[in-house]
């Protein structure tokens, strides 16, 4: 099972850090989702949620915002492209409420960073308020899922971080996509220059010319809100919660 | 109310029962030979449909709901104890924040009645988790009180609240005893019976 709330210093080599969160080196179709969630129990189930509807699903279970950006190296001013930037991560999946920082203020923190603002991520929440989600989607998450957390609902997570497969296609170089925390198209150049750019290169908001691989029922193609949120996949309409 | 996911269920695996004996605790024995139904090579069927009467009862009562169905379907041989991991963690967690909010109710001075908020909104999202739906009422019912620093509601609430918890305890711990003996019925073997 995934370790969390372990705590390394910042630029520890990829495989110290790898190893202190129970990692092993990163394969060439894996999918990595980092869970945040203060709850043990919770934490347990999405992993098996996870791992249950994606076979190469590996999943990192953290207790905390602080804890995540711990893990993906945001936690102090140096940039985080000092040493273990290969640990990607493909989809983060974060619980709202939690004590120190809440999802929300993590999501914003993903958001603010250039490197790691193209990483999808989504937000858990017991509380069915629609001017929270609101907020969520507007900073830039990609969904929220209304808890307890089904397999119906982790499924729909496959669209945030299968369509990157499919384009990313075949990169021969694993080694160095992996250096950074995006997968790169076969077209594009890549140069070391590229580490701080904020191409989109893998997320879903890719520019509407992409091959037409997006499945169409991804509801949010940039970071800003979405057109119709009322339309979008989020369940946030199961009105049989109590408020 | 089972609602129609526990009918189905119920439909797809209830069988009637044969001529079972006295029960002692949860272990059936048969009355002709004295011995526990597992023992015989016949108990697999049968507490395969006590396990779901059981279930049954427990979707009825309301005290659980389908989210524990989903953890059943999470549980597989790749992960044959997922349940009861689960749920031991959350009556570990549980029993934790009930000694908490105790605690809190029965300081003298003024009882921090947003510290309280913050164990029951714990509590329920973890009996959301794992489907305990009548736990998860109470602790609603409970926060309700806490918002209106209302002491005596919150004192009722409580006594509610460790109730319900250990009645979930007990029919769950029931529950895997169950599933335990189901586990040895399926494994021992006899030759075929008329």
């Amino acid at each position: 099972m995934a370790q969390n709330g372990v705590v390394t210093a910042p630029g520890t080599k990829w495989s110290e850090k790898a190893d202190s969160f129970g990692l092993s080196p990163p394969e060439s179709d894996e999918v990595h989702v980092l869970a945040v969630d203060d709850s043990l129990v919770d934490r347990k189930v999405i992993e098996r949620l996870l791992k249950i509807s994606a076979c190469n699903c590996k999943v990192t279970a953290v207790e905390s915002g602080i804890r995540a950006l711990q893990f993906l190296g945001l936690d102090t001013e140096k940039s985080p492209s000092d040493g273990f930037d290969s640990l990607k991560v493909d989809l983060i999946i974060t619980d709202y409420c939690m004590p120190g920082m809440t999802g929300y203020e993590l999501l914003k923190k993903i958001k603010e960073s250039s490197t790691f603002k193209q990483i999808p991520v989504v937000i858990m929440s017991s509380e069915n308020v629609l001017a929270r989600i609101d907020r969520c989607l507007e900073e830039g998450a990609e969904d929220f899922i209304v808890k307890p957390v089904k397999l119906s609902d982790v499924k729909r997570l496959k669209d945030y971080y299968m369509t990157r497969e499919v384009r990313a296609g075949s990169y021969q170089d694993r080694e160095e996509a992996g250096r950074i925390n995006k997968r790169k198209l076969p077209d594009t150049d890549t140069t070391p220059d590229d580490l701080s750019s904020s191409q989109p290169s893998i997320s879903t908001s890719a520019p509407p010319s992409s091959p037409s691989s997006s499945p169409p029922s991804s509801s949010s193609s940039v970071p800003s809100s979405p057109p119709t949120v009322l339309d979008s996949p989020i369940r946030r309409l199961k009105m049989t919660s109590t408020d | 109310m089972i609602g129609m996911l526990g009918r189905e269920y119920l439909k797809l695996f209830y069988k009637q029962d044969e001529g079972e004996g006295e029960v002692a605790g949860v272990f059936k024995y048969q009355a002709k030979t004295g011995l526990p139904l597992w023992m015989l090579g016949l108990g697999a069927d049968r507490l395969w449909a006590d396990m779901n009467r059981l279930l049954a009862f427990l979707f009825h009562q309301g005290i659980l709901d389908e989210q524990f169905l989903q953890l059943q379907q999470l549980q597989d041989e790749t992960s044959p104890n997922f349940v009861s991991e689960v749920v031991n963690i959350y009556f570990h967690e549980s029993e934790k924040l009930l000694r908490n909010l105790r605690g809190l109710l029965m300081e003298r001075e003024l009882s921090d009645y947003k510290k309280m908020g913050i164990h029951l909104n714990q509590f329920m999202g973890s009996s959301s988790s794992i489907g305990a739906k009548r736990v998860r009422n109470v602790c609603v019912a409970f926060r309700a009180a806490t918002e209106q620093n209302n002491r005596a509601g919150c004192l009722r609430a409580l006594e509610m609240l460790e109730q319900e918890y250990c009645y979930l305890k007990s029919k769950l711990h029931e529950l895997f005893q169950i599933e335990q003996q189901r586990a040895l019925a399926a494994g021992v073997r006899y030759p075929a019976q008329n």
